[in-house]
């Protein structure tokens, strides 16, 4: 059984109990203990299910590494699925769930896949599901969907808070084992801004486990000495539980900060993602130990030989009583010595090398341990727990010498180094053939805008296997990455490192090298997604030749691991299976985040209140306290209408309407875009960007303009005011007064640089309020307002003048047809001015007004909205905008564009009308205009759409603006429209002004 | 309307403010002009000195003088700053000297809102960098420097006018956005210990 040991553990602290839950069960572990090793303290050795065959898993690694134990983390609001127990730590409180199984962990009905293994192969999905093709939806992806996947999805709100942190050093150094803490060193004392980021809780990584001495001292005493003196540097910042999740382009990396993960108290931040900018990256990510490839080699308790000592040594957790070794390499020998040191048996330690092990097999033998060179394990025992191994040897196909009783089988097929952050923005591999590893190609660097490398690897990352290769490299890196950052470097400090001597492994990729189907099909891969060797070979057999597409069609390396353990392990079987060598095969590609990150931490303050900023007019919270319905508009709010008690919204509108109509409304038109554009050339430039002419606008007078983009198609309108001779205000619509500033300001910068012209955008300095209907004079008069008769301030024209004792400017124009006033005041104010407004205009029976009847009042007046009659593909022509037109400008932008055939002599083209439909009823938006016959695709002709359509309570009928092939020449006609579920309707085309169509009123 | 007069101007927030890990408060109005042009040109000079008594800005400075400043916006662009009782002079002083239509200026005080953190050093400098992508280290951002770039998803400037306070400023109609996010990067218990 696995248990606590004695004594021991230099991570645990034994004098503070921690209490969690695991499935229920109320356990016990300690301040210091991952959830992993806190179970196998509790004889806990089966942690979960798998993915497919729902076999019994348990903890394999010690590490970020981990496949098994995934595990469900909290409850409620912060429950999350997936979590590694060898990165949870432990806390008071914690409560944990096994996943994946049905109805429980140590009985589970869909563990009959395993039985059926058989009928599972690779692309078993896609075989089997193919016909009939519609049970696909419907039958097929429901029931996988209920027997596959991995957690349970979270149903609750995320109930913790998130935030980001831009960071910026000179050299950013990822993992804070030795060669970490060396690089950081080094880098530091060049006087580099460092930044060192370590994902666990602790510094050292596994020099502390596997031992070694640095300048006389121990690994542990040393780490902590390099820590104090990195701490001591004001230019060097240590982070813990903050992972390197990713490089990406010009030296950005992201750093996943876990902040209360570990803790009972939730307050505050969970997550902090760190938005890093660094000159030069060191990746010190160490190595992953990988698996052997032998049949059972995924029933709980067997580990790999690492995280075996790693229990024992950090947690002082013993994983079993009797530990069989299997290896093809001398490091492993370290966990054959460390369980014998801790009193546990090791019967046997099974190296596959014909000529074993160096240094360490020496000890171990003068430790009394039976070393077996030569060996394998031909098959684990037992299920939900390892009961024994059947010995054989490495080469032939398996036939059992013995029988050895154990609980574990600690495995060791050597070491890949962790070339994920390299690799991540194009850093390149190369073969180890000594080591059997991938290692970073130094000549083939990520490179950044300067075409040289921007990543560098040190320690194990690059290859280096023994301490004081790991401490040498990692001081060369640490300086060259200061020097690469523009610091003088000085020499790296030398450590007098006392080690043993390893010699090197030999490749073992399958075991025995002869096993048969029967083995291979039992041989796990990839114990998350439940690949395994066989798979790969069938998946090589039926022509999946590239690695990647090998993976996609076995899934090897897709589960939420990326296939740490498996990926080298499964691209060696494969390539063998194909006769290649396995660098020719290569890798598949590491991509970010190097393991799982929350989308609470991507989101940061992107969430809630703060989801996106939301737009306010200085007038936004008046039309929140009168019961204002808003509508979204880009990020404004705008009122839509303004429902009384009892009121509907159509009546609401209807009212407000008919307030304009009659009487007076208010209306808060502050989101219309005001761009200022001022200098000597300032009306040379809008001749070039409005399509009618606007330099002869005389100062005090306004004029409609509409624009268009270079294709000829219109992109904006609205009023241009002219201030004074060189200055022009430019209205533009709510969504355009950003874009349309930057298309002038990119027009001025990239074309027209010779023309003295400014842009300033006051969309915000400004509120704006239109006053419109036949009273509106009338309440400005009441407001004590000057010379706003017809004759002194005339339709089209501006003044200043004072409104109710506030300075404001006010222009004569209309979009509803109406007497209109729309006036401009600073923001501060604008609040002031439309109280001021209201209360005076009590006795006309003011109405404030929303942006529904605005468009039902613009478009009984036939006037174009932006985004209504347009959609980026009309021009002004369609809309019988000829007149805006300007025929005797030389140019401006869209008029090139409008001469092309298909849309200057097109007779053809959709242009503007107006629909009625004999009984006034109201005609569905985005409708279409049939046309006669089916085109090739056996689809109905169409010969226009609805635009606009509306009920006019000004006409009480509906009205709708259309765009139909022949427009205007059309006039008189009858065209069918259709109607979402039931036949179309027949509608005559008219005029497209409902309302005054001389225009009168407005002019008054 | 240039002689500004009538009830005086409200804030977008009304002087919100927050207590955290820093004070994070809206500051009172300010009078804000945008001046454009060849920032070599002796009259552009001229206003902008004149308003504020200090000379010009350096590429990513701010030029203070109290709550007299001028900004680098860029290369054709400063944002000069007065107290807001100023305001008038300022405006009636930039009519007579930008005299020559190539160089302009734009009251832009009350499209604004202006925020303060203040509090320790370390700890403003890293609740603003929680929400700028700017380095924001006591090395890279000494008192005097300013940048335009964005507090979460909408533009912003930030400056440094003394150490232990940065100030902000953001368009009016997302003064709220602002000033949630920079309350909720202040909240006690999120301190980072990222500028010692």
């Amino acid at each position: 059984m696995s248990s606590r040991l004695a004594q021991g553990g230099r991570l645990i602290d034994r004098g503070a109990m921690r209490e969690f839950t695991f499935n229920g069960k109320r356990l016990k572990g300690y301040e210091g203990d991952t959830l992993a090793s806190a179970l196998l303290a509790n004889d806990q050795v089966m942690m979960g299910r798998s993915f497919k065959y729902h076999r019994p898993r348990g903890v394999v690694a010690s590490g970020s590494e981990e496949p098994n134990a995934l595990m469900g983390i909290g409850t409620g609001g912060r429950f999350e699925p997936n979590q590694r127990a060898t990165m949870q730590e432990l806390f008071d409180g914690l409560q944990a769930e096994s996943q994946n199984h049905w109805p429980s962990l140590e009985f589970d009905v869909g563990a009959i896949n395993a039985k059926m293994s058989r009928f599972f192969p690779a692309g078993f999905y896609y075989k089997t599901f193919l016909w009939p093709r519609s049970f696909w939806e419907k039958v097929y992806e429901p029931i996988v969907r209920q027997a596959a996947g991995l957690g349970k999805a979270p149903k609750d709100k995320d109930a913790d808070s998130y935030e980001h942190l831009y960071a910026f050093a000179d050299v950013l150094v990822v993992g804070g084992g030795v060669a970490g803490l060396t690089a950081a060193l080094e880098a530091g004392r060049a006087g580099a801004k460092v930044l060192l980021l370590e994902q666990t809780a602790h510094w050292g990584g596994r020099a502390p486990v596997d031992g070694g001495k640095i300048a006389g001292e121990e690994a542990e005493t040393h780490v902590a000495n390099l820590v104090a003196e990195l701490e001591a540097m004001p230019n060097v910042t240590l982070r813990l539980r903050c992972m390197g999740a990713g490089v990406y382009d010009h030296g950005y990396v992201l750093g996943y900060e876990r902040l209360t993960d570990h803790l009972s108290d939730k307050s505050g931040p969970r997550h902090r993602l760190w938005r890093i900018r660094a000159s030069q990256i060191v990746v010190a990510g160490g190595a992953i130990e990988r698996p052997l490839s032998f049949a059972g080699n995924d029933v709980p308790g067997v580990m790999l030989a690492s995280a075996v000592r790693d229990y024992a040594v950090n947690y002082g957790v013993a994983p079993g009583d009797r530990v069989v070794v299997v290896t093809n390499n001398d490091d492993a020998y370290r966990t054959a010595l460390a369980m014998k040191a801790e009193g546990l048996e090791v019967p046997v330690i099974l190296d596959a090398r014909a000529a074993g092990g160096g240094a360490l097999a020496e000890q171990a033998r003068a430790a009394g341990i039976r070393v077996e060179a030569g060996k394998a394990v031909a098959k684990v025992l037992g299920s939900k727990r390892v009961t024994g191994v059947e010995v054989c040897a490495q080469n032939g196909s398996g036939s059992t010498i013995e029988t050895v009783a154990c609980d574990v089988v600690a495995m060791s097929g050597g070491w890949s180094p962790i070339v994920h952050l390299w690799s991540h923005c194009g850093g390149k591999l190369t073969w180890d053939e000594t080591n059997a590893m991938f290692r970073p190609d130094p000549d083939k660097a990520p490179t950044g805008a300067d075409g040289k490398g921007f990543v560098l690897c040190a320690g194990s990352s690059n290859g280096a296997l023994l301490l004081s290769e790991v401490i040498a490299d990692a001081g060369r890196a640490g300086l060259a990455a200061a020097e690469a950052a523009g610091f003088e470097a000085p020499v790296a400090q030398s450590w007098q490192v006392d080690e043993l001597s390893e010699i090197p492994l030999a490749a073992v990729w399958l075991m025995p090298a002869g096993a048969s189907y029967d083995k291979r099909s039992k041989t796990w891969l990839d114990y998350q997604n439940d690949v395994k060797v066989s798979d790969i070979q069938l998946a090589a057999q039926e022509g999946y030749e590239s690695v990647e597409h090998a993976k996609r069609y076995t899934t090897l390396g897709m589960a939420t691991d990326q296939g740490k353990l498996s990926n080298i392990n499964g691209l060696a079987i494969l390539s063998a299976s194909l006769g290649e060598a396995i660098p020719q095969v290569g890798t598949t590609t590491f991509r970010p985040p190097y393991t799982p990150v929350s989308m609470g931490a991507l989101a940061g303050q992107g969430r809630g209140e703060t989801f996106q900023p939301l737009r306010r007019t200085p007038i936004h919270d008046w039309h929140e306290s009168h019961g204002v319905q808003w509508e979204p508009v880009g990020h404004w709010r705008r009122p839509f209408c303004f429902p009384k008690a009892g009121e509907s919204t159509h009546d609401a509108v209807n009212r407000e309407v008919l307030t304009v109509r009659e009487k007076v409304g208010l209306l808060d038109a502050s989101t219309l875009g005001k761009l200022v554009v001022k200098g000597p050339d300032a009306g040379k430039f809008l001749d070039l960007l409005y399509t009618n002419m606007m330099s002869n606008l005389k100062p005090g007078r306004c004029r409609y303009g509409l624009m268009c983009n270079e294709n000829g198609f219109l992109i904006d309108d609205g009023v241009v005011a002219r201030i004074d001779e060189n200055t022009f205000l430019c209205h533009t619509t709510t969504g355009g007064a950003d874009t349309i500033h930057a298309h002038m300001e990119e027009w001025l910068q990239t074309e027209w640089w010779d023309l003295q012209v400014h842009v300033a955008n006051v969309t915000e300095q400004y509120g704006q309020i239109a006053v419109v209907g036949p009273m509106a004079r009338q309440l400005l008069e009441v407001l004590g307002t000057p010379e706003i008769s017809k004759e002194e301030l005339p339709f089209m024209a501006w003044a200043d003048r004072v409104v109710g004792g506030i300075p404001c400017r006010i222009y004569r124009i209309s979009f509803s047809g109406e007497l209109s006033y729309e006036i401009s005041v600073p923001a501060g104010q604008a609040r002031a001015l439309w109280e001021a407004l209201y209360e005076a205009g009590h006795g006309f029976g003011v109405a404030p007004y929303g942006t529904e009847a605005l468009h039902i009042l613009r478009a009984e007046k036939g006037f174009i909205m932006i985004g209504d009659e347009t959609d980026g593909t009309v021009i002004p022509q369609d809309l019988n905008l000829d007149w805006a037109i300007s025929k005797k400008k030389d140019d401006f932008i869209g008029k090139r564009g409008q001469q092309r055939q298909h849309l200057a002599l097109n007779p053809d083209r959709w242009k503007l009308v107006g629909l009625e439909v004999a009984d006034g009823a109201v005609l569905e938006d985005g409708a279409y205009i049939l046309d006669a016959g089916d085109n090739d695709k056996g689809q109905r002709n169409m010969q226009g759409r609805i635009t606009s359509t509306y009920y006019s309570p000004t006409l009480k009928k509906g009205i709708a603006m259309a765009l139909l092939k022949g427009g205007m020449s059309r006039a008189g006609e009858t065209v069918e429209v259709t109607r979402l579920g039931t036949t179309p309707v027949a509608a005559k085309v008219v005029e497209p002004v409902f309302y005054d169509k001389d225009g009168e009123k407005q002019n008054v | 309307m240039s002689d500004l007069s009538g009830p005086t101007p409200v804030l977008a927030l009304g002087g919100a403010a927050f207590d955290g890990y820093v004070r994070v408060a809206e500051e009172p109005l300010r009078a804000m002009f945008t001046l454009r042009g060849d920032l070599s040109a002796k009259a552009l000079k001229n206003a902008a000195t004149g308003l504020a008594a200090v000379d010009m800005p350096g590429q990513g400075q701010v030029a203070l003088n109290g709550e007299h400043c001028i900004a680098w916006m860029s290369p054709d662009e400063l944002l000069v700053m007065t107290p807001w009782d100023e305001h008038a002079k300022a405006l009636g002083q930039l009519d007579a000297t930008l005299t020559d239509p190539a160089l302009n200026y734009t009251d832009v005080s009350q499209a604004r809102a202006l925020f303060s953190l203040s509090g320790p050093d370390g700890l403003v400098r890293e609740v603003a960098a929680k929400l700028a992508p700017v380095d924001l280290s006591p090395a890279a951002f000494p008192a005097g420097s300013f940048r335009r770039s964005r507090i979460g998803q909408v533009s912003a400037a930030i400056w440094m006018p003394a150490p232990g306070r940065i100030e902000v400023v953001c368009f009016r109609s997302v003064a709220d956005y602002v000033f949630t996010l920079l309350r909720d990067a202040a909240r006690p218990g999120s301190e980072v210990g990222l500028f010692g």
